[in-house]
């Protein structure tokens, strides 16, 4: 806080003193995203106790499709690419492209939700279920997790489309892209850690 | 009748079983609840204060309304909570030689459970968010919380997760696993029922609102403090709520993760807790109390600041030692989170393990005794005024010693070996959580009622109050320590050895006078209405306070400031008594304000909604208020206009008002 030096006998603002609009946002929302990150650690250290119970069970490496999961990873890391050209067209006061970017970055999002789904349907269909061991409990809830914070990263991303549409790039707009831009970006370090210590090390194991 | 298949589809696993008209103390219970509540009700309708609730409370967005509506639950729910509690004195005080007590196994072990859940969510953690709710802004010279609909919005989740376990009470049943709900015995395969559900489901819904407010008053702190209020010159309570604050945001999401994870269990059949198909319970028991022991740090540590502005305000001093004070306050948010394993030093990790976390426990005792010093230096060589916050702070400080010690007994893992799971660390965190949180709670309500409503409690009953309930707790809990010595576990129904049995109605008869005090507690808040222009207090700092919310009136206006104050030393208003600030009298400017919601209420209910719906496996109805619940959401975040101007002319008119107040009182 910059603080301007008062004279000691100054003992009240005489102005009205304005906090800008969300000045606080930036700093809550980071705080949430904080929080939602200790939940993923939660899992993580789930997956790391459990990972390795397979109740007689498949493993990692009968299961995971690299070169799937790399084309899945490609998804999203694009996606976040192209958020950030959503938010370049933001600074370029650019309505249109901003909400053609956010578009972009939905669909890519759709495109790794669905490879997603289809692995998941594949693993089900092989007798990997969710209930076969402890390994596949903590695997599933981790990247089911990540999978549900993306939907709802794509509603949010539909949801300021029409928002940006109706008001412009207005500041309580700009904001909001901020946060998700923010949202966005976790979920890629988010995946970054599944794809990791989850596929690439469980293929290892 | 309904074809089998409907029935199940429309009400999942409800029958009209699960209501207990079988069992008489229930019944009984319920038809006191439902009288009490209809003449409730009855009474906002005839006096038709519906329209009032709902425009000036419920909707509010105010940080002080807020603030009271949390201690209110958290009142009422004490009562709840006690109720379980003098249950469960009674039946251990009788049922000895072949007698089996008045309660039936089922229902003891709900009450037990139902008591400590209720305690910790519901009373004391409403208790410690409405303090820090209302004080918080006004210590730091703001004028409400960085997210006023967020607040609101977060008490209504917290009411919504007592709701969910209120109900509990009537329609089916709570869980019968003891506050924690340890695994193996929550899963699906021991407890079938709905009760480990309803557990889930309300501090789920609880913990949302806990984990947002945590994160709301952060950002207050942080981004709200009045120009010249750097972090040194913050109160020692602004401290304390900051730090139980960073607390809450870093252990609640661990709460919802692992109760996530046993919901997993319990609904699809995955592996995480079970004994079965490699699943680990003990991995629920280390998770749940990572974030249970940083959550008696949240508890206490606001308390903590309270007896800090209190033990300065009454001793007329200037606090000894703030800066030791605050860094105490951020060692132990830090420690906290390095102890966590000695509530379960029988596990069986080893010597190395068990000595580490035995002496992170013990160096974290450190802090803590620096803090008892503080204060006592504080009042040696001052002018001490006995009032009743004052009493609740020095029972505190001698209650709270002996918790400590016995405490630092239970850090020692051999020791705990034996003591383990027995009366004497029954014994030992009520001593610590009603000797420091309760009175400490007691302490704040005495110090900031003639805030919040304008005049002061009344101090016959308090006195009263006060000390129905220091002795009453020495009397019921000094018994259980004798007896955890004896090795008499916890949670225990029914006992055969009958030299026991005095020392169990030694602690019910502590418990009936604790049962006194709340009487008088209640008829302290009752009188104190009754006689409030005798108790009035126009000056808005009654006891010669030293911090920034003495310096406005009381009740403070919804502004809080008519003008944002400039802070120059730490003990603000002290400061500006003493070097002549003048009450500015012109030149009120119209006040940027944020705008009552309902939307808070609504996005709550359909939580509620939808965690009742999950408990009983209706699953049209839950899918149903989920997409409600978003589709409000979404749709809230459509209003773009939250805010207003409060009116100039207003600002003037109560300015005013209380200028001439101030100028008769003079």
């Amino acid at each position: 806080m910059d603080t301007p030096a008062f004279s000691k006998d100054v003992f009240y603002l005489t102005d009205e003193h304005e906090h800008a609009e969300g000045a606080s946002t930036a700093l809550g929302f980071w705080l949430y995203i904080m929080s939602d990150c200790l939940i993923f650690a939660m899992l993580f250290a789930a997956f790391g106790v459990l990972g390795g119970n397979y109740a007689a069970g498949p493993s990692p490496k009968d299961l995971f499709e690299l070169p799937l999961v790399a084309v899945n990873t490609t998804m999203l890391l694009l996606s976040s690419i192209t958020y950030g050209f959503a938010m370049l067209a933001m600074e370029k006061n650019s309505k249109g492209a901003t909400q053609a970017w956010l578009a972009v970055t939905a669909v890519f999002g759709l495109c790794f939700l669905g490879i997603e789904l289809s692995e998941f349907a594949h693993l089900i269909a092989e007798g990997a279920t969710p209930q076969r061991s402890a390994f596949l409990s903590s695997f599933f809830t981790l990247v089911g997790t990540h999978g549900l914070h993306v939907t709802f990263g794509i509603v949010w991303i539909l949801t300021m489309m029409v928002q940006v549409g109706r008001h412009g790039l207005i500041a309580a707009n700009r904001r909001r892209l901020m946060c998700l831009s923010l949202f966005w970006h976790f979920l890629d370090v988010i995946w970054i850690g599944v794809f990791t210590f989850v596929y690439l090390l469980g293929v290892l194991r | 009748m309904l074809s089998p298949s409907l029935q199940k589809f429309l009400f999942g696993r409800f029958t009209l079983d699960a209501l207990p008209i079988h069992e008489p103390i229930l019944v009984v219970t319920f038809i006191a609840v439902a009288l009490g509540g209809i003449a409730v009700l009855g009474a906002i309708t005839y006096f038709r204060l519906w329209g009032y609730l709902w425009r000036e409370w419920f909707t509010s967005v105010d940080h002080k309304k807020i603030g009271v509506m949390y201690m209110v639950l958290g009142i009422i729910m004490l009562l709840r909570g006690f109720a379980d509690a003098i249950m469960m004195r009674l039946q251990q005080a009788i049922a000895f030689g072949g007698s089996q007590g008045y309660l039936p196994a089922h229902h003891y072990d709900q009450v037990f459970t139902a008591h400590g859940v209720i305690m910790i969510f519901f009373v004391a953690m409403p208790l410690v968010t409405g303090l820090m709710n209302f004080a918080v802004p006004l210590q730091i010279g703001a004028r409400d919380v960085s997210f006023p609909f967020l607040n609101n919005f977060s008490f209504w989740m917290t009411v919504g997760g007592a709701v969910i376990v209120m109900i509990s009470l009537f329609v089916g049943e709570f869980a019968r696993t003891g506050w924690l709900a340890y695994p193996p015995l929550s899963e699906l395969r021991y407890s079938p029922d709905v009760g480990v559900d309803y557990y889930i489901w309300g501090l789920q819904v609880a913990g949302v609102g806990t984990t947002l407010s945590g994160i709301n008053l952060i950002a207050t702190i942080v981004k709200l403090r009045a120009p010249g209020m750097t972090m040194m010159r913050m109160p020692v309570f602004t401290w304390t709520a900051l730090c139980t604050n960073v607390l809450i945001v870093a252990a609640f999401p661990v709460l919802t993760a692992v109760l996530a994870l046993l919901s997993l269990d319990r609904y699809l059949g995955t592996d995480f807790f079970t004994n079965t198909m490699g699943g680990n319970p003990m991995m629920y028991v280390n998770l749940i109390w990572i974030w249970g022991h940083p959550e008696v740090y949240i508890l206490i540590l606001p308390l903590f600041g309270v007896y800090s502005e209190v033990t300065a305000t009454f001793t007329g001093k200037k606090l000894f030692g703030y800066t030791s004070m605050v860094y105490a306050t951020v060692c132990i948010t830090i420690m906290s989170y390095l102890v966590w394993l000695h509530h379960f030093f029988t596990m069986g990790s080893g010597a190395s393990v068990n000595s580490f976390f035995g002496i992170t426990t013990m160096i974290i005792s450190i802090p803590t005794g620096a803090k008892l010093f503080n204060w006592l230096f504080t009042m040696y060589r001052g002018r001490i005024r006995f009032e009743l916050p004052m009493m609740w702070t020095i029972a505190f400080m001698l209650t709270f010693t002996i918790g400590g010690m016995t405490g630092v007994m239970l850090a020692i893992p051999p020791a705990d070996f034996v003591l383990h799971n027995s009366l004497f660390l029954i014994a030992h965190f009520h001593n610590v959580i009603i000797g420091g949180v309760l009175f400490g709670a007691f302490a704040g309500i005495n110090y900031w009622f003639p805030k919040v409503f304008g005049f002061r409690l009344d101090p016959r009953w308090g006195k009263a109050s006060f000390w129905f309930w220091v002795v009453g707790f020495y009397f019921a809990f000094m018994p259980l320590y004798v007896l955890g010595l004896m090795g008499v576990t916890r949670r225990l129904r029914v006992f055969d050895d009958p030299s026991l049995q005095i020392w169990f109605v030694i602690a019910a008869f502590g418990a009936a006078l604790i049962a006194l005090g709340i009487l008088c507690f209640l008829a302290q808040i009752f009188f104190s209405i009754l006689n409030r222009e005798k108790l009035r207090d126009v000056t808005g700092d009654p006891w010669g306070g030293r911090t920034l919310e003495w310096s406005t009136s009381s009740p403070p206006p919804a502004y809080n400031f008519a003008f944002t104050p400039v802070i120059h030393d730490r003990d603000a208003w002290w400061d500006m008594k003493t070097r002549g600030y003048v009450r500015p009298l012109s030149g009120f400017k119209p006040i940027h304000m944020p705008r009552n919601t309902g939307a808070g209420v609504i996005l709550a209910a359909l939580a509620t909604v939808c965690g009742i719906a999950m408990i009983w496996y209706v699953w049209w109805l839950a899918a149903l208020s989920f997409v409600a619940l978003l589709a409000v959401a979404i749709g809230h975040t459509f209003n773009y206009h939250r805010d207003f101007y409060f009116p100039q002319e207003d600002v003037v008119r109560i300015e005013g008002e209380r200028t001439k107040l101030l100028t008769q009182g003079a």
